[in-house]
């Protein structure tokens, strides 16, 4: 065979992989939405799930779900933050530094399903608080903080040097810089990089089942006392996410009609991830614009 | 008394400077504070996965060659059995199944879009791609228990759970990962070679196969790498598709189990300080010890790679 044949055969065979590639995802998002978005009502989205008999619907779990991640997001942003800053302002290249990433590295690599027993243990177990909104939100935490981190690191690091010059000119700290000039000239990266973190942190499961539990208890929406157990803004009440959920409702799957409910949920769960994706690139580019007037 | 006064305002710290002191000292606990998660992870889940060995007396290397696992009943010997090797063939079999699927994928997805259809595949896969990493992995379970199952059982017949139907699962999740790990180590490529190559008459597939790809070797290899470790620790949605047969799997058709999948059903079913509980946190255990392996490899691969 010549090289032209070869090279047209090549050409091909790449094409057709991309249209296969192509084809599952079309395959994928299509079925999901189109088994899933017909059974999404008001409904569907507002009631309590039914243990037993069909027609339940995933209100708490989507509660569930938001609050998890804003109280995730509540805790791990600022620590994030200030990691980041460390990072990119204050670490040099030493071989502490070194070690430091390392570590951040594992972290962001090691499975889900080993955090989650982690959190399991430490705050389940050894702190007592039970299967609850806390333990799941720390241990999303676990989970988030090294991708934040980086990212925040990233998008400070983006900020061109000369910044930093202009503000320690004018006497200030490096501290004062980084908090007057540098963060917000790397606001766009950040935000943008903690919705992509949030959009992650919305889909988990693996890290919840054991720590925010799968039980989803009645919820008094009139209530809005967080000490109180019955109230959706207590952190102590154990919490089923969607997410959770549809892995639950698959696993043990007692109610007659679970696959549409989990076609359903997981309709709603992609939406809302697609959702994020793209907030997380319009968000940056917006509050730039916003900013600098650019 | 005047020199006093201005002694010690002079030897005062300013305000700038206090703020500076502060705000290092934040940053650094936080710092700190995930350093001190990695090592407690590391403390409480290596404490928790010895106990087996130190206080429940099982032989090490019966935890990883035996093959019979239930530990809550008496075997033969009057020893509860934890023989862990049907998880452990279990979790490599759908990793590297799963690695050596998406692989051709990866790398022809890669290609069409940095050598053969910039402007289209910049639009389109690229897009595609980013959308399949953000999809949570119960969905891609919910998917392989209502599509993948019931189409395996179809067409080789079981049940449809097992590592076939894994390993399926697994190539889709990690296939956005791989391709685009692929697409970075490509365009790193410089473009001079593309052009050499070219000027010495090479058709594009040769050079993309004989330049291109080679100089990129050690980029998709890291690619592959990740993905893999991503596969290793996936738990639910290979939990959801495996069918949780704690035995050797037959073939690839037949239920089997993975560590994630074992971990994920057994663990709240379990006595805490128990063997049956210990044992399950020994296959977390090794999950970690896999995780921060692939992690190496990752680290060893990119400095061979750097020296080319």
């Amino acid at each position: 065979m010549n090289a032209k044949r070869v090279d047209k055969i090549a050409t091909g065979v790449i094409n057709v992989i991309a249209g296969i590639i192509v084809l599952i995802l079309a395959g994928l998002l299509g079925y999901i939405l189109v088994r899933g978005v017909p059974h999404i009502s008001w409904h569907f989205l507002t009631s309590p799930a039914k243990a037993f008999q069909a027609g339940g619907g995933i209100g708490i779990q989507l509660f569930n779900s938001f609050y998890l991640l804003v109280l995730a997001m509540l805790i791990s942003v600022p620590i994030s933050l200030g990691a980041g800053i460390y990072l990119s302002e204050y670490a040099g290249k030493g071989r502490i530094v070194e070690i430091v990433r390392t570590a951040i590295e594992i972290l962001s690599s090691l499975p889900s399903v080993v955090v989650g027993l982690f959190g399991f243990l430490l705050f389940v177990i050894q702190f007592k608080f039970g299967f609850s909104i806390i333990s799941g939100a720390l241990a999303l935490t676990m989970f988030n903080l090294p991708l934040l981190t980086r990212s925040i690191e990233d998008s400070l690091e983006q900020v061109a040097f000369s910044q930093r010059e202009a503000g320690l000119s004018l006497g200030l700290s490096r501290w004062e810089t980084v908090i007057h000039v540098v963060i917000p000239e790397a606001l766009p990266g950040i935000i943008s990089g903690m919705i992509l973190g949030a959009g992650r942190v919305f889909g988990e499961a693996a890290a919840l089942i054991y720590t925010a539990g799968q039980s989803a208890p009645a919820l008094n929406f009139a209530d809005w006392n967080p000490f109180d157990i019955q109230s959706p803004l207590s952190p102590m009440r154990p919490a089923e996410t969607l997410a959770v959920h549809i892995w639950k409702i698959n696993a043990e799957g007692i109610q007659p009609d679970a696959s549409a409910v989990s076609a359903g949920a997981s309709a709603v769960l992609i939406i809302v991830v697609l959702l994020f994706n793209f907030l997380a690139r319009r968000v940056g580019t917006f509050i730039y614009r916003k900013m600098t007037a650019a | 008394m005047e020199e006093d006064k201005i002694r010690a305002a002079m030897l005062r710290k300013s305000r700038a400077a206090r703020i500076e002191q502060r705000g290092r000292a934040i940053s650094f606990a936080c710092i700190a504070l995930i350093v001190l998660v990695v090592v407690a992870i590391f403390y409480f889940v290596a404490s928790k996965g010895l106990a087996t060995f130190y206080q429940n007396k099982v032989n090490l290397w019966d935890f990883l060659s035996k093959t019979s696992w239930s530990p809550s009943t008496t075997g033969p010997h009057g020893k509860p059995e934890v023989g862990a090797l049907p998880m452990i063939i279990g979790s490599f079999g759908v990793t590297f199944l799963a690695a050596i699927v998406a692989t051709p994928f990866a790398i022809g997805a890669a290609l069409f879009m940095t050598e053969i259809a910039t402007k289209w595949g910049a639009k389109i896969l690229q897009p595609v791609i980013d959308l399949l990493v953000g999809i949570p992995s119960v969905v891609y379970g919910f998917i392989g228990l209502s599509v993948v199952v019931p189409a395996i059982r179809n067409v080789f017949g079981g049940t449809g759970f097992g590592i076939l139907a894994g390993t399926f699962v697994l190539f889709i999740m990690i296939l956005p990962t791989v391709t685009s790990m692929t697409v970075d180590a490509i365009h790193a490529v410089p473009s001079y070679y593309r052009s050499a190559s070219a000027a010495l008459g090479a058709t594009r597939w040769q050079t993309t196969s004989r330049v291109v790809l080679r100089a990129a070797v050690p980029g998709i290899l890291t690619g592959i790498v990740f993905g893999m470790a991503r596969a290793f620790g996936e738990a639910l949605a290979v939990q959801m598709v495996i069918g949780n047969a704690a035995m050797l799997p037959k073939d690839l058709i037949s239920p089997a189990s993975t560590l994630t999948s074992v971990l994920t059903s057994g663990i709240g079913n379990t006595v805490m300080g128990s063997l049956e509980n210990n044992a399950l946190w020994s296959l977390a255990l090794i999950l970690l010890l896999m995780s921060l392996a692939f992690n190496l490899v990752i680290r060893w691969i990119g400095k061979r790679g750097a020296l080319k």
